[in-house]
């Protein structure tokens, strides 16, 4: 059976992380809010923390947190809080109690670092089914609010004009990446989510000339980067996560040596 | 019924009133200009007028089925976000070819269908802002500053557009300006605003009307004499004018 092999599970897993990030990498670019993927990042091992703690999945507790942490920050960022400054404060604090949650977890020797930079090759297929389902929701999301996610990035008196709610529209984008965090945690850990996010994206900008090829693109990039990465980790014996995401910043820093095309023509 | 019926509205942020008791009507096919002076509350008043604005108390009517085209008053595009003037114009409705290009001849800037918005120049960039409004044939234009960062050859062009839009399309048009002498000769009626409905009526009415010259004429000096000048020649004179300054 092909699923048999880990190094085809883990490859499918990458692929699966990268298709779901890159459509939401190119809204957490466009509406320049790179941290945010951090800060619900970082809120999840306090999530891995509670899981342990109440002995629910993994994925379930980082959800839950992440869900949680995101819909806070939206909260407060309309209160007049500056978006940055809220998710620095959100970013750490959560990453603390977290942490400090977890050593009160006696007799539970984890290990954070498989948390923090995830263990592709140890996913299962009950975890690639995760992956795939999530990913799968986070896509059908995404494609389904396209059109006024990025009516509301670009302006949110225009979407209010054509008579929908950008906050809500928001909402959906904040739900996405919630459930992007908790599935990716895995995979390549909570470190590296934020940079499976934004770093296929930006990779992406220079060969897009629209917003739809851009996400397609920065999907091309991340998936590639996931069965290159694995690959050259599995080839030099280095850890598989941050390989992935060398390779990704690898495609970035080749690409932004050419003129973008799209300030290039005309 | 009108198009758009505001009553007695108030906005508050905090304990900060920015809008009290404001009462207008926007009738079909009417040019009405919002006048006023900085921090008067324009802006909030048109954003209440679109539903970005909950009203602290009073309401806003809108007719059911209303179509609204909007202008806003800056609208910044990120650089990482690519997009062309093309599928802009498709933002909030899919729309043919043909009507894209209508639209963009309509708002005065044909051609441009394939640029990448962030190639455009400043006027360029309005009569894109003005197209998308228009796209979808609204009842109601509502245009915030429209003109802003645009010469006075180019604003003058860009209100003879409007009115043009208006004879093609029939459709209203709600608009804040600061432009006092331009936009005085294109309304059908002006509200001068400060916080509320200082006064309002056609152009000549509110011109003279004390509660206009406090806010404005000092005197002869600034925007009064401005005004003045334009408003004490014919209208097709007027034309005249801006057709020369262009």
């Amino acid at each position: 059976m092909m699923l048999d092999d880990f190094m085809i599970r883990a490859t499918l897993a990458g692929v699966g992380v990268a298709f779901a990030a890159a459509p939401l990498g190119c809204f957490v670019v466009w509406r320049r809010m790179a941290y945010f993927g951090d800060a619900t990042a970082h809120a999840a091992i306090l999530g891995v923390a509670l899981s342990l703690a109440f002995q629910m999945s993994v994925f379930t507790g980082a959800l839950v947190v992440a869900l949680l942490m995101a819909l806070t920050v939206t909260m407060l960022s309309r209160r007049g809080y500056a978006m940055d400054t809220l998710l620095g404060v959100m970013a750490h604090s959560a990453l603390a109690f977290g942490l400090v949650a977890v050593s009160f977890l006696s007799g539970v020797r984890i290990d954070l670092m498989a948390y923090l930079f995830g263990d592709i090759l140890a996913v299962s297929r009950a975890d690639l089914a995760v992956i795939w389902g999530g990913a799968a929701l986070v896509v059908a999301l995404i494609g389904w609010r396209w059109s006024r996610l990025l009516t509301a990035t670009l302006n949110e008196d225009l979407a209010y004009a054509s008579g929908f709610d950008p906050r809500k529209e928001q909402l959906f984008l904040t739900v996405a990446l919630a459930v992007t965090v908790a599935v990716a945690i895995k995979v390549v850990g909570v470190l590296l989510i934020a940079a499976m996010l934004i770093v296929p994206a930006a990779a992406a900008r220079n060969l897009a000339r629209s917003p739809e090829t851009m996400a397609l693109t920065a999907a091309v990039i991340g998936g590639a980067s996931a069965v290159a990465g694995l690959r050259a980790a599995y080839v030099a014996d280095t850890p598989a996560g941050p390989t992935i995401v060398c390779m990704a910043s690898l495609v970035f820093a080749c690409l932004s040596f050419f003129p973008s095309r799209a300030q290039g023509r005309r | 019924m009108p198009l758009v019926t505001v009553e007695n509205l108030s906005l508050r942020y905090g304990a900060n009133t920015v809008l009290r008791d404001v009462d207008m009507v926007i009738e079909p096919g009417e040019i009405v200009t919002i006048v006023g002076p900085n921090g008067s509350g324009k802006t909030s008043l048109l954003r209440a007028i679109i539903g970005a604005e909950k009203p602290s108390s009073g309401r806003v009517i809108r007719k059911p089925g209303l179509k609204l085209g909007y202008v806003p008053q800056k609208l910044h595009i990120d650089p990482t976000l690519p997009i062309s003037v093309e599928r802009f114009m498709r933002l909030t409705h899919p729309v043919t070819r043909k009507d894209c290009v209508a639209a963009l001849k309509r708002a005065g800037a044909p051609d441009l269908m394939k640029r990448q918005m962030s190639q455009l120049s400043g006027g360029q960039f309005q009569r894109v802002l003005l197209a998308r409004a228009l796209i979808d044939r609204p009842d109601l234009l509502l245009l915030d500053e429209a003109t802003q960062g645009l010469d006075q050859p180019g604003s003058a062009a860009f209100y003879r557009q409007i009115e043009e839009v208006r004879q093609e399309t029939g459709c209203a048009i709600l608009m804040v300006s600061h432009e006092l002498h331009v936009v005085m000769s294109a309304s059908d009626r002006v509200i001068c605003l400060n916080g509320h409905v200082c006064c309002a009526g056609s152009p000549a009415v509110v011109a003279s009307a004390p509660e206009y010259r406090a806010l404005f004429g000092t005197g002869t000096g600034g925007a009064l004499a401005l005004y003045r000048h334009d408003h004490d020649h014919a209208h097709d004179q007027c034309d005249t004018t801006r057709e020369a300054a262009e």
